[in-house]
C-alpha cells in the first residue's frame, strides 16, 4: 500500500493539478450536523481489513474498535449508518469530497493531515515499542551492547526514529513483515522495534515474548477526522467524546474489541478517554 | 495436505461473499466490454480516416489512456468529478467509465491495426466491382476485420476482468477485497486463510476468463 501510494499521489496531484488551476470548487462538499440528521444517515469510512479496528466479520457485519465507536456515534445521533469501505490512501480525499462525512480508519494526527481535515478529539494512542525474547528482555535501548542488532521494517516509523535518534544500533532491515519475523524468530536480532500494537500483538501470539518497551518517542493519537470547516459536526463529536469519556466508554471498547489481541495489560496504554492524552 | 485455511471460506456467509465479490467484479468488466466494443469500432474506423487533426486527437486519446495507470483514471473519475463538478457518482458507476474510457481506447487501437493490415486490393477490388465506399466497409472490410480482431479482444476482455481488482480503491467490495476482508478477520484464528482465500480467488477468475478464451477458440477455428 504504501508503495502505491508514493506512485500514486504524486500523479495525481499532476493530474488534478490542471483542473484545480482551471475549474472552480463551487462549494463545500461536507454535509453540516443538521444536514445528516436530516437526511437520517451518516457515512462513516472506515477499514474493512484490519482487524480489530475494523473489518467485516463472516456475516458481513462491520466491526472493530473503530466501528463500536462509530455504531455509538449513530446511535446517539439517531441516524443510520452507512459504511464505507477505505484505504488508508484514500481516506483524506474520501473526506474531501465528502463522500464520507466522517473517517474513523485508524487515523493518526500529523501536522501534514491537519492541513487536510480536521480533527476531533482523540480515542486512542499509538507510539513505537519494542519487543524482545523472554531470556533477554530490551527494557530500555541504551541496555544494548555494541553488537546487538535491532530489527526494523523498512519504511516505518520505528526505521526514521531508530536512526535519527540511535543512530549506534546496528539496523537489521526488511522489506517486509513476514520476513522480519521470521528473522527476528530465528534470533538474528536482540530486539524487534515497530508500532506498539504490531509488538503487542507479536508477543501475545507468540509465546516466548515480552514487550519491554511499550512506548518508545513520541506518542501519537488516532481521531476521527471530518472535511476541513465542518465546524457543527466537529463541535458535536467533541462535546460527544468527552461525554463518552465519562462513562468510560472507550474502556468499555477496549474490552470488547481489543482485549482478546492486546490483552488487558495494555489497556492504558491505549486507550484515550475525553481529553486526556498520555 | 497443509493447512489452507480454507475452513475461513465456510464460516457464516463467507464463501457467498466471496462470489458476491465476483459478481460485482464480472458486472463492471461485462458492462464495460459490451460498451467498448462497439466505441471502439467506431474509434477504430474514425483513427484510419485521412483528416490530420482528428487522426491527432484520437491518437492524443489513445495515448493519454495508456500512459495513464488505470488507478489514477478511477481516482480522477471518481474524486475528482466530485471536485470539480460536484457529482457524486457510485463507485460502480464511475468504474464502469473508466474502464469503457480504456477499454475503448485499446478496442480503437486494436480496430485501426486490423483495418489497415487488410490489403489495398481488398479496397480496390470491391470499388472496381462497384461498391459504394459504405458498402465496402459493411461487406468486405469489417468482416474480415472482425475475423482478426477476435484473438486480440479476448486478450482485452480478460485483461479487464483482472484488473476490476482496482476498483476496490474506490470503495467497491469485489473479489479480492472480500478475500482480503476474511483473511484479515481471521487473521489471529486462522493465519493461513491468506493461502487457501487467494487460491480460491485464483480459481474462481480463471473460471470467468476460460470460457471466454475457449468461446474465442471455437469461434475462431470456425471462422479461420
Amino acid at each position: 500500500m504504501k508503495k502505491i501510494k508514493r506512485i500514486l499521489i504524486p500523479l495525481l496531484v499532476l493530474a488534478l493539478s490542471g483542473c484545480l488551476a482551471g475549474c472552480k470548487n463551487t462549494k463545500d462538499n461536507y454535509r453540516t450536523l443538521e444536514e445528516i440528521k436530516k437526511a437520517g444517515t451518516i457515512n462513516i469510512g472506515v477499514f474493512s481489513d484490519k482487524n480489530p479496528f475494523g473489518y467485516v466479520d463472516e456475516n458481513g457485519n462491520y466491526r472493530g474498535y473503530d466501528v463500536y465507536f462509530a455504531d455509538r456515534l449513530a446511535k446517539d445521533l439517531g441516524v443510520k449508518i452507512n459504511y464505507v469501505s477505505t484505504e488508508a490512501a484514500n481516506r483524506t480525499e474520501y473526506l474531501q469530497t465528502g463522500k464520507v462525512d466522517v473517517i474513523l480508519a485508524n487515523f493518526t494526527v500529523t501536522k501534514e493531515r491537519k492541513e487536510e481535515v480536521d480533527f476531533a478529539l482523540p480515542y486512542m494512542n499509538v507510539s513505537l515499542g519494542v519487543v524482545s525474547k523472554n531470556d533477554r528482555v530490551v527494557k530500555s535501548l541504551e541496555d544494548l551492547g555494541a553488537d546487538d542488532a535491532v530489527i526494523v521494517i523498512s519504511g516505518t516509523t520505528a526505521e526514521t526514529y531508530l536512526i535519527k535518534n540511535y543512530p549506534d544500533i546496528p539496523l537489521q532491515k526488511f522489506d517486509s513483515y513476514a520476513t522480519a519475523k521470521e528473522a527476528f524468530e530465528n534470533g538474528t536480532a536482540v530486539a524487534w522495534a515497530n508500532d506498539n500494537t504490531e509488538v503487542i500483538a507479536f508477543a501475545m501470539q507468540n509465546k516466548g515474548y515480552t514487550v519491554g518497551i511499550p512506548k518508545l518517542g513520541s506518542s501519537d493519537t488516532i481521531a476521527p477526522a471530518v472535511a476541513r470547516g465542518n465546524t457543527s459536526l466537529l463541535e458535536w463529536m467533541n462535546q460527544e467524546i468527552e461525554k463518552l469519556g465519562e462513562e468510560q466508554f472507550f474502556h468499555k471498547n477496549y474490552d470488547e474489541t481489543l482485549a482478546d489481541t492486546y490483552g488487558e495489560e495494555y489497556k492504558e496504554t491505549l486507550v484515550v478517554e475525553g481529553k486526556k492524552t498520555d | 495436505m497443509p493447512d489452507l485455511g480454507l475452513d475461513v471460506l465456510l464460516k457464516g456467509n463467507n464463501f457467498f461473499r466471496l462470489l458476491e465479490g465476483l459478481l460485482a467484479a464480472v458486472k463492471i468488466s461485462m458492462v464495460s466490454i459490451a460498451l467498448s466494443i462497439p466505441f471502439g469500432v467506431l474509434l477504430g474506423i474514425t483513427m484510419t480516416g485521412k483528416n490530420i487533426l482528428v487522426r491527432f486527437l484520437t491518437k492524443l486519446y489513445l495515448e493519454f489512456i495508456r500512459i495513464m495507470p488505470q488507478l489514477v483514471l478511477l481516482f480522477l473519475v471518481f474524486f475528482g468529478s466530485t471536485r470539480s463538478l460536484g457529482w457524486n457518482l457510485e463507485g460502480e458507476t464511475a468504474a464502469v467509465i473508466v474502464f469503457v474510457l480504456w477499454g475503448t481506447a485499446e478496442m480503437g487501437d486494436l480496430v485501426r491495426s486490423a483495418l489497415t493490415s487488410i490489403p489495398k486490393h481488398q479496397y480496390e477490388s470491391s470499388r472496381a466491382l462497384g461498391l459504394a465506399k459504405r458498402q465496402t466497409y459493411f461487406y468486405i472490410i469489417l468482416p474480415q476485420t472482425l475475423r482478426r480482431l477476435l484473438p486480440l479482444s479476448i486478450n482485452l476482455v480478460t485483461r479487464m476482468v483482472k484488473t476490476t481488482s482496482l476498483v476496490l480503491m474506490i470503495g467497491v467490495v469485489e473479489v479480492l477485497k472480500a478475500g482480503q476482508q476474511m483473511i484479515e478477520a481471521n487473521r489471529m484464528n486462522s493465519p493461513n486463510a491468506a493461502f487457501g482465500i487467494y487460491l480460491v480467488i485464483f480459481i474462481l477468475y480463471f473460471l470467468v476468463c476460460w470460457p471466454v478464451s475457449m468461446a474465442a477458440r471455437r469461434l475462431e477455428k470456425k471462422w479461420g
